[in-house]
């Protein structure tokens, strides 16, 4: 009688252990983000380049220009619709002057890209073209936009995909630049 | 007769794939580029493989591939290029590694658990007597008993 007894409340437990480890994993997956996909990038040294600026198409930019400083990278399009819900912040971002804000203005026609700039404002120090999204491939981009927060060493240090929110900027960005130029060479 | 034809003609649809397939004129190249484009996920549309998909990263990824091979790049070397890029994530089939070891376990872990439950199951079933002596002597018993009572509401 004992031993039927333990069969029976098995019975009910095991299915019950299941369906909640089953329960964990499919909340955990919920909460998940499928296009947060982690860089492989983090603490690795940018990836080289040198493209035209957007506004002297003559000259070029490259990775090694801004070695000695913090800065951000922010992938941009003028086709991009959650570009233009980031914009704003980005403005203010550049209004505070902590870091260096290059723009890759990615697989964008020229002319779209600076009436962009010229009606909503600029806030990069310079932006850089990407045609042909090469650039694009090198960085890992898969979703415009994304920021990159590049160190003195020139290394990446954090990659950030999607529009960039005013929180955002209170609780990673802003933090994240002043413990970054806070580092000596 | 029609509408079989259009039948026909909707099963054939998933063979039109990729619009722009590159042709390299190394047959060899040519079977590493179409392994590689089946292997490489799309990161905007996730589950497709660059091949499958039009979305433009896709499609510059498929133009990367074939360059690369143009290059005289070989199928392992074009697959490290892309994960130091985009990560694991971007290969159909992951490595295996620690983070990805419940991906490749866990089917495998599944079906033991089902073969060992059912091999419990069907053993169990098998061991338990149809009907005991026990259970005949109870039910005489409660077919007494309610006789009884019959004739006891008679009287």
């Amino acid at each position: 009688m004992q031993r039927f007894y333990h069969l029976n409340m098995l019975k009910f437990i095991i299915p019950l252990v299941l369906f909640i480890v089953l329960a964990v994993f499919l909340a955990l997956g919920l909460r998940l983000n499928p296009h947060d996909i982690p860089s492989p990038f983090i603490n690795k040294p940018a990836p080289l380049f040198s493209a035209p600026k957007l506004t002297a198409p003559i000259e070029k930019l490259s990775t090694t220009d801004l070695k000695g400083q913090v800065w951000l990278f922010n992938v941009w399009a003028s086709w991009c619709v959650s570009c233009r819900s980031e914009h704003p912040i980005l403005n203010q971002l550049a209004k505070q002057q902590t870091a260096v804000i290059v723009g890759l203005n990615y697989k964008d026609d020229p002319a779209a890209a600076k009436n962009w700039l010229d009606t909503l404002g600029n806030p990069y120090t310079v932006s850089i073209m990407d045609q042909d999204g090469r650039i694009g491939i090198d960085w890992g981009v898969y979703g415009v936009p994304e920021t990159f927060v590049i160190d003195k060493k020139g290394v990446i240090r954090y990659k950030h995909t999607g529009p960039v929110t005013a929180d955002d900027v209170q609780n990673i960005f802003l933090p994240l630049i002043a413990t970054l130029q806070a580092e000596t060479l | 007769m029609k509408p079989l034809l259009i039948v026909f003609l909707l099963l054939l649809s998933p063979l039109a794939s990729a619009v722009d397939t590159y042709q390299l004129t190394n047959p060899e190249q040519q079977a590493a580029y179409n392994t590689l484009v089946s292997e490489l996920r799309c990161l905007v549309c996730q589950n497709q493989t660059i091949g499958d998909s039009n979305a433009e990263l896709a499609a510059d990824l498929r133009r990367q591939v074939y360059e690369m091979l143009q290059q005289g790049k070989s199928k392992d070397e074009i697959l490290q290029f892309m994960t130091e890029r985009y990560g694991d994530f971007v290969l159909y089939k992951p490595p295996f590694k620690a983070k990805t070891g419940l991906l490749w376990l866990g089917p495998v872990a599944f079906l033991v658990v089902g073969l060992l439950t059912v091999f419990l199951f069907v053993r169990r079933k098998k061991t338990i007597p149809s009907a005991k002596v026990e259970d005949v002597e109870k039910l005489a018993a409660v077919r007494r008993l309610l006789t009884d009572k019959d004739t006891e509401n008679l009287s």
